[in-house]
């Protein structure tokens, strides 16, 4: 099947500067995919060579198989990109820019859809108001329409909950997952790493305009050695002498061990029973995608091969 | 076709949503210069035979009304476009650079024609200005229009910031239109200037457009027309050029 994004060695640099390096990437349709990485890592260049606001200095990328470059009506066809930067035209109401908006796309009627987007974002009731009279969050939704009116098969995201609240970001989550359920290909970026790990089937880490992982996020967790870690309160408050290696902390009678596996669970529970002695807490966390970053972002990678 | 019409109409609305700026202001102070040179100059002292300086005068200052706005139009909707950042909505579709250009070039022709047309009108209440080839004078204003459109969207284009807009109306379009035989004819110039008029495109543009009302005219109204469609399709060349290579738009 034919990738729905296929980048394929981009270079990019400003001057001396290099953003991008080498970065290749085949997305599936359908997929769910995240793009992470710190502030300045090349994200939005990436999306911005793909989107064909920014040219590569060298390198390809095809949406649904067409060249952003040379075929670049139907790789635009093809694609919404709602873009990080709050933009907008303070001269038109909210449903006269998503009728200019889908007239660029080739589309003379659109009403119905345009409702339901509408009413999907929660925007209905702004329809008729001025884009300058939207506060932030509504100016975001507003973008997201905007990138939705062609029903893109590929819909990237910048940053789509930046500034929305809580029960505007469940909304617009709602919404963009009914839209992958549907066929679309979603990619996108965002700093709560919690939402990429609750939506996205596979995960690119960006640093310093590298990829420096590809996995689907259940595997980037799994290889994050020594990651479950267990909570303990005990009484009286002393570790059994064998279990002294694996305490990584100890903090308000709160003793904290790192684990290899579930399979430890069981030895250090009857290690302690044996000593007698008696647990009157016990918290396991598990390693997320946010410990997956850190790692990483700490140039640990080693840690995940 | 829907994609480029999208286009064109929203460009149109963009002006016409702030008509008493864009349309009724410029028609002010155009009439006002008219008053005001009325009343300055002789206004019975004939220009060509027949003809007296304050319907002579008509022409040149309605013909620098369009250039004006049509200027204006392309330049300031791009500048706007572009520090807003809402450009992106159309860098994102897929318009084709020749589309983005018709439709912004378009849109300028129809606000130039919009207040020429304004001014035009009134003056008619209060002078009899002969209009003798119609044609002429529709095909002048026309390519000026254009021509004043396609150079505002390469001045919206360069400029990053407003205060360069600025000079290149200040320093470029104004002093160009001023001295290009709107308020008088080159031949009442000592021979330098004449010289250096004939260098001036605008000077082209309104002495055809002239030529469509009077019949007459400072130079032959094919060489104007053959020049201002030279010049027409030079600054579009170019136009085009900076809109395909992305030029300040696409990085």
């Amino acid at each position: 099947m034919l990738p729905a994004l296929e980048i394929t060695a981009i270079y990019k640099s400003y001057g001396q500067l290099p953003v991008l390096q080498d970065v290749s990437l085949e997305i599936q349709p359908g997929e769910f995919f995240a793009l992470l990485g710190p502030n300045g890592a090349g994200k939005t260049t990436l999306i911005s060579i793909i989107a064909g606001l920014t040219l590569a200095t060298s390198g390809s990328v095809h949406v649904m198989g067409y060249n952003v470059v040379t075929h670049y009506q139907n790789a635009r066809l093809n694609l919404g990109v709602v873009p990080q930067e709050l933009v907008f035209d303070p001269f038109f109401t909210v449903r006269e820019i998503l009728l200019i908006q889908s007239g660029y796309y080739g589309i003379k009627q659109n009403t119905r859809w345009i409702d339901e987007i509408l009413a999907r974002l929660d925007l209905a009731d702004k329809a008729d108001a001025n884009m300058r009279s939207l506060s932030g969050g509504m100016k975001r939704r507003v973008l997201v329409a905007q990138a939705l009116v062609h029903k893109p098969p590929v819909i990237i995201l910048d940053e789509p909950t930046a500034g929305v609240d809580v029960e505007l970001r469940q909304t617009l989550w709602e919404f963009i997952k009914q839209l992958n359920r549907d066929g679309h290909t979603i990619v996108l970026t965002t700093h709560y790493l919690e939402e990429a790990e609750t939506l996205c089937n596979r995960v690119a880490m960006l640093k310093q305009g590298r990829i420096i992982a590809l996995d689907t996020t259940q595997n980037l967790i799994k290889k994050i050695p020594h990651g479950h870690t267990v909570q303990l309160r005990l009484q009286p408050d002393v570790l059994p002498h064998e279990l002294k290696h694996l305490q990584v902390g100890c903090r308000d009678g709160t003793i904290e061990l790192r684990l290899e596996s579930y399979q430890q669970i069981e030895w250090v529970l009857a290690s302690l029973r044996t000593a007698r002695i008696e647990v009157q807490e016990f918290r396991l966390q598990q390693p997320d995608l946010e410990d997956v970053f850190v790692s990483l972002m700490k140039g640990d990678r080693s840690a995940l091969q | 076709m829907t994609a480029f019409l999208t286009l064109f109409h929203k460009e149109l609305l963009r002006f016409w949503k702030v008509g008493f700026q864009t349309i009724l202001a410029p028609m002010v102070s155009t009439l006002l210069y008219l008053l005001i040179f009325l009343h300055v100059l002789d206004a019975h002292k004939e220009v060509y035979p027949g003809i007296p300086y304050t319907i002579f005068l008509i022409p040149g200052l309605v013909m620098m009304a369009v250039i004006q706005n049509a200027f204006a139009n392309a330049s300031s909707s791009m500048i706007q476009s572009k520090i807003s950042g809402n450009i992106v909505f159309i860098l994102l579709s897929p318009l084709t650079y020749q589309q983005i250009f018709y439709a912004y070039v378009l849109a300028s022709i129809v606000r130039g024609l919009l207040v020429g047309l304004g001014v035009y009108l009134v003056t008619l209440i209060f002078f009899d200005i002969p209009l003798h080839l119609p044609l002429w004078a529709i095909l002048f204003v026309v390519l000026g229009s254009a021509i004043l459109g396609a150079l505002g969207l390469i001045a919206g284009i360069w400029a990053d910031k407003f205060d360069q807009l600025a000079a290149f109306q200040n320093f470029i379009i104004l002093p160009l239109s001023f001295l290009s035989g709107v308020f008088y004819t080159i031949h009442a110039l000592p021979t330098g200037w004449q010289y250096l008029s004939h260098l001036n495109p605008f000077f082209y543009m309104i002495d055809g457009f002239r030529y469509g009302y009077f019949g007459v005219s400072d130079i032959s109204p094919y060489v104007s027309l053959v020049i201002v469609a030279i010049c027409l399709l030079g600054i579009s060349i170019v136009a085009i050029r900076l809109l395909k290579m992305g030029y300040k738009l696409r990085h």
